[in-house]
């Protein structure tokens, strides 16, 4: 068994509004691996990615507790330096998001603002992360057109490029190929396949098919609960637990 | 189901398309009321004004009890009060702008500002000068001057860039915000370089219409700043300062034997500052508005 890169313990999340999407959980993230959480809409697949990073800070929310250890630091201490989090953890959102400023910018804004000044280099992690995520020899020559006028897939590994660009440790990935076409998803699922070797990548997979293709550890939430975890062909082809089994199967979901 | 009023209107005697006709011409006729008096103000004052328009008369001091020469000192007073106005009502409405649009939470301290700012854009002019005199004039003894006059003209300023600003900022979607912080970025440098370049355009919109409103008015640099008339141009911001829309009130009506041409140029000269002004934003507008990507 590889090494864990993120322990949660008893994760409890709720929201202001009344909202509880976790319940909790306890579960374990794979180093190097592409770990998938996976379930019906609204099991807390999305609210575990933002508090992975500390995203939930811009919500309201009432309750936050239980342990998330990353590398043995509980990052939900409230001593946490949070900025540093979001470099080491990165995350890419549902739908493509490209700042509204050229592509250039859109990957330099996280460098910048981490204190880089050096334009020489901060142009060579430009261009070093846009070959990361397979897009450099699409757009290397309209770097400064704006991120806009990308289409959808290239926007996305655009987005994907931003955060390898911060060289993190983990990326989060919430259901990052639902607004892609076939090819786009491939090119996505490919890169995963290809870089795990240097990144410990949690998804939420866009649809079971891609959750079954990908997975080396996956884990099934249901309704704020983890239902079961393990190996990714294990629970897609031998899954133990009912709920696992009736939704594997499609009876709900 | 019930299709009483369908039937109605199929028996009608009038065609439809006659009724929609005229209902049309009837609300363009409307629209065109509405474009005729500024329509009107304009040609009128360019017909009377242009005629007095002359290099002489935009460069040279008044001669003669004002009666000749030119209205430099009028025009330059405009422009000092324009700039004083801009230099203190920026800067601190657009900071009040962005405080209110990212940073304030809600409740019931940010209502109340929020509406001391609707308030204080009703308030009518002439209550600005006389609180312009009583508190820059005596109580910091400034006395009459530009200095006087800016802080007024800029009180009545600053709802408009508060609100245009904070309007601007609320305008880029939120989602850009999440994207800054999910990148490492802290909320103040996210607004810097995301937020705030794209709510530029709407902001500068506000602040040109702001001044522009500012500089137009006569009341409140009435009793704060406007003066009579001024041998010299000011020299230091503690000075009074002759202004357009006063100067034109002194000529209209202060004056015996004032040349008609002289009254119409001077307005003509206010009109085109104000209109430009207003050109200026629409042009920012409309180009911020088609370069627009998400």
């Amino acid at each position: 068994m590889a090494d864990v890169k993120i322990s949660i313990r008893n994760l409890h999340l709720r929201y202001t509004d009344g909202k509880y999407p976790l319940r909790g959980i306890d579960l374990d993230v794979i180093e190097n691996k592409i770990n998938v959480v996976f379930g019906p809409a609204g099991g807390g697949k999305s609210s575990l990615i933002r508090v992975l990073n500390r995203l939930i800070d811009m919500s309201d929310v009432a309750e936050l507790s239980g342990e998330i250890l990353l590398d043995g630091e509980n990052i939900l201490d409230k001593h946490t330096d949070v900025i540093a989090l979001r470099r080491k953890v990165g995350v890419v959102f549902s739908v493509p998001i490209p700042l509204p400023l050229t592509i250039t910018q859109n990957i330099s804004f996280g460098l910048e603002v981490a204190g880089m000044k050096d334009k020489k280099q901060i142009a060579e992690r430009v261009e070093k992360a846009l070959r990361e995520a397979v897009l450099w020899d699409e757009i290397y020559d309209r770097l400064d057109d704006s991120a806009y006028s990308l289409s959808g897939g290239q926007q996305q590994r655009l987005c994907l490029a931003r955060v390898l660009a911060l060289e993190p440790e983990v990326i989060l990935l919430d259901e990052p190929t639902s607004a892609l076409d076939p090819v786009s998803t491939a090119k996505i699922e490919q890169f995963l396949e290809e870089s795990k070797s240097q990144y410990t990548f949690v998804l939420a997979p866009h649809n079971q098919q891609q959750a079954a293709r990908v997975a080396d550890h996956a884990a099934f939430f249901l309704q704020g609960a983890l239902i079961e975890q393990g190996r990714g062909e294990e629970l897609f082809f031998n899954p133990r637990i009912k709920e696992t089994i009736d939704y594997i199967q499609g009876r709900y979901g | 189901m019930n299709l009483g009023s369908f039937n109605r209107a199929r028996k009608s005697k009038v065609p439809r398309k006659l009724v929609q006709q005229i209902g049309f011409n009837f609300i363009r006729f409307i629209t065109l009321i509405t474009i005729l008096p500024i329509l009107g103000i304009v040609v009128y004052i360019t017909i009377k004004g242009a005629p007095a328009i002359s290099w002489e008369f935009l460069s040279a001091m008044p001669r003669d009890g004002m009666r000749a020469g030119g209205i430099l000192p009028a025009i330059i007073g405009t422009v000092y009060l324009m700039v004083g106005t801009g230099l203190i009502s920026i800067p601190l409405g657009i900071a009040a702008g962005i405080y209110l649009a990212e940073y304030a939470s809600d409740n019931w301290w940010t209502r109340l500002i929020r509406i001391a700012i609707i308030s204080l854009a009703g308030v009518p002019s002439v209550v600005y000068g006389l609180f312009g005199l009583g508190l820059f004039v005596l109580f910091f003894n400034f006395g009459i001057s530009i200095i006087s006059a800016a802080l007024t003209l800029s009180i009545m300023t600053l709802p408009v860039i508060i609100s245009t600003t904070e309007e601007a900022m609320r305008s880029v979607p939120y989602k850009f915000r999440v994207v800054g912080i999910s990148l490492g970025g802290t909320q103040w440098q996210t607004i810097r370089k995301v937020i705030l370049p794209r709510a530029l355009p709407g902001i500068i919109t506000g602040i040109i219409l702001g001044l522009e409103r500012a500089v137009g008015e006569t009341a409140p640099i009435l009793f704060t700043g406007a003066t009579f008339f001024l041998p010299h141009l000011p020299s230091s911001p503690m000075d009074a300062t002759m202004a357009l829309p006063y100067h034109i009130y002194v000529i209209a009506t202060q004056i015996p034997g004032m040349p008609i041409r002289i009254q119409y140029g001077t307005v003509l000269v206010l009109l085109v500052f104000v209109l430009a002004m207003n050109l200026i934003a629409s042009v920012i507008r409309s180009r911020s508005r088609a370069k627009r990507q998400w």
